[in-house]
């Protein structure tokens, strides 16, 4: 049987789509069994470790868990919006995900197993190549404030709604510095698709050429805006369970509560995505004599996740007030200030700009 | 494909128009709202326009809406109580009708065919944008960004 | 050949701005009033950017730029005055502002 091209194309993104999404359910749920059993370390005692081996089996047991506790609605929350906010908050988290590349072109061999269409065909390992692609991770991300404010909401419960509000305005605060912070790298890259950033950060020299290196501010204000974006400790006050009772998550039980930390950490491994690509050279390698390959990217992605794990285990939280005002009076200025800076030199100093990158050999 | 697309998208664009019209209670108009701006952003999207299609969502459904939802929860608004009354459903039905029989004589067929080749990227967007004369609006804009910030805390402070 | 979207996008902008006409006329809530006018000024949106692709120029694009732009500065100030007028007559009901009628 042969496929039209339309229909080639479309089997070719339902099957990225279901190895993506398989894929990302096995690391979030790898996620949290890391993060406890890391957090221990860190704290000096052991983590979860009598559920298989090394407690591996963690998350089976908590999905087993959370699946048989009973669902609660409380009484007088508008049931649509209820039901409905774990489920936008998980789309736009996962709709943001779908279009970061992990690497480049791949060329199918020519096996016999496979169908003839398939054989020698390049596919692109990105479910979709979009042109804007990097404004359309920022503009999903701003979809991404709705599922909090509705959840805190349809709670009918004013400690939730405070706490949804407090989140989302944090998360919006802190999208403003984040998009900000990727405006210097677009400048050098001259380009909003992610293939083509991770492009322009090829060069002989490698790791030098990585925009951690040369957007050492906008990496600076892309790490601690990303962490406020993702409510992650230092950041994470909103829903902290010693203040605000659990914030607004308060009144979810069971899968749907199961569905909100799934966003979250679908959410942080979203953004450690990102910085991967855009500041560290997505699947480029660090040294020269090595290939370029996607395993340096998950290498680079894990590195992103354990850093995360490893803020929450060592800073404390910062209050409110002065979460809002680091984000407003501090990242904002400074994300400001680092694209004028790269805007003069990318607009003015073209003869700069080549005798850097001819030291960079 | 697109064709589908399109009226998959329109059929929600109207429908949650309606949303916002008919709910009673406002968080509900809000979020139709939303929903709305969403279809419209992906109808720009159809129409070769991706630059504009990912601002709309990022500033209108992403900062606008979510203004109006900050000030609807925290007024604390809920469903509203007294209906208009039938004379006014009544003119109102009318009157919307003839202003749609209005547009629909000037507007339908008054666009040319469309172009072949229309490239709406963001860079040929931008040569358009920071060229006069639109680049002294672009400039003014941010001036009157800058009143309305000003403006809108001045307004809404309470007085000590 | 992709298909001529221009005509059905004309007709669903019209079918926005009849439907948002219809939420000023009938709604009671200010805010929801307002959100009727930013269903209006969605669909003058729609027809630029329809415009836009059937002449082929992109200054349709530029004016939705700008329109986007003012209608988020105008949420701003007009939020901020619903605040205001809440804080002052205690309901969002639009015909109690009527402290002008003789």
């Amino acid at each position: 049987m042969s496929l039209t091209p339309v229909q080639q194309e479309l089997t070719i993104a339902v099957v990225k789509v279901v190895v993506f999404f398989g894929a990302l359910l096995t690391l979030f749920s790898v996620m949290t069994w890391a993060e406890r059993r890391l957090l221990a370390f860190m704290q000096f005692r052991l983590g979860p470790n009598r559920t298989g081996p090394i407690g591996i089996l963690q998350p089976v047991a908590d999905g087993i868990k959370l699946f048989f506790k009973e669902e609660l609605i409380p009484a007088g929350a508008h049931k649509w919006i209820f039901v409905a906010a774990p489920a936008l908050a998980v789309f736009t988290a996962f709709l943001s995900i779908a279009v970061v590349p992990y690497g480049g072109t791949v060329t199918l061999p020519r096996w016999g197993l496979l169908p003839a269409w398939l054989q020698g065909r390049e596919i692109t390992l990105q479910i979709a190549d979009l042109d804007v692609g990097i404004l359309f991770i920022f503009a999903i991300s701003s979809l991404g404030v709705y599922g909090i404010v509705m959840a805190g909401w349809a709670a009918n419960n004013k400690y939730t709604l405070l706490g949804g509000l407090r989140s989302s305005a944090q998360m919006f605060s802190y999208e403003l510095a984040l998009g900000l912070s990727w405006v210097g790298v677009i400048l050098l890259a001259g380009s909003f698709r992610i293939q083509d950033i991770v492009a322009a950060q090829d060069g002989p020299r490698g790791l030098l050429h990585w925009n951690f290196v040369q957007q050492v501010v906008g990496f600076a204000v892309y790490l601690v805006a990303a962490t406020a974006e993702v409510n992650r400790t230092p950041f994470d006050l909103p829903e902290a369970e010693t203040e605000l009772v659990a914030g607004f998550h308060t009144e979810y039980s069971s899968m749907r509560f199961a569905l909100l930390q799934m966003a979250e950490y679908v959410n942080m491994i979203t953004v450690a995505a990102v910085g991967a690509s855009l500041f560290f050279g997505g699947w480029l390698s660090p040294v020269p004599f090595l290939p370029d390959s996607p395993l340096w990217f998950f290498l680079k992605l894990f590195a992103g996740l354990f850093f995360f794990i490893w803020l929450r285990g060592t800073l404390p939280r910062l209050r409110y007030d002065q979460l809002m005002a680091f984000g407003w009076k501090v990242l904002v200025p400074l994300a400001t200030i680092n694209i004028l800076v790269t805007a003069a030199v990318v607009l003015f100093g073209p003869g700069l700009l080549a005798s850097w990158r001819r030291m960079l050999g | 494909m697109t064709a589908i697309l399109f009226y998959v998208f329109a059929a929600l664009a109207v429908g949650s128009a309606l949303v916002v019209v008919g709910q009673r209670n406002p968080i509900y108009s809000a979020f139709g709202l939303i929903v709305t701006l969403c279809a419209l952003s992906a109808i720009f999207g159809l129409l070769g326009s991706p630059f504009i299609a990912v601002l709309q969502v990022v500033v209108y459904a992403g900062a606008i809406m979510v203004l109006f939802l900050f000030v609807l929860m925290l007024l604390g608004v809920g469903a509203e109580d007294r209906k208009s009354g039938r004379t006014l459903k009544t003119v109102a039905a009318v009157l919307a009708a003839a202003l749609a029989l209005e547009m629909g004589a000037v507007l339908v067929g008054a666009a040319p065919a469309p172009v072949a080749s229309f490239d709406a990227s963001t860079r040929a967007v931008a040569h358009v944008l920071f060229s006069a004369p639109y680049l002294y609006v672009f400039e003014a804009t941010s001036i009157l960004i800058l009143a309305a910030l000003v403006g809108s805390i001045v307004l809404a402070r309470r007085d000590p | 050949m992709s298909p001529d979207l221009v005509q059905p996008a004309l007709v669903l902008s019209l079918a926005l701005f009849a439907i948002g006409a219809l939420g000023v006329f009938l709604r009671r809530n200010i805010i929801t009033v307002f959100m009727c006018v930013e269903l209006m000024l969605n669909a003058v949106n729609l027809a630029f950017i329809a415009f836009s692709r059937a002449r082929g120029t992109l200054d349709g694009q530029v004016l939705v730029f700008f329109v986007l732009t003012v209608a988020a500065a105008e949420a701003a100030v007009g939020l901020a005055i619903i605040i205001a007028l809440q804080r002052g007559r205690d309901t969002l009901d639009v015909d109690a502002f009527d402290l002008l009628k003789w």
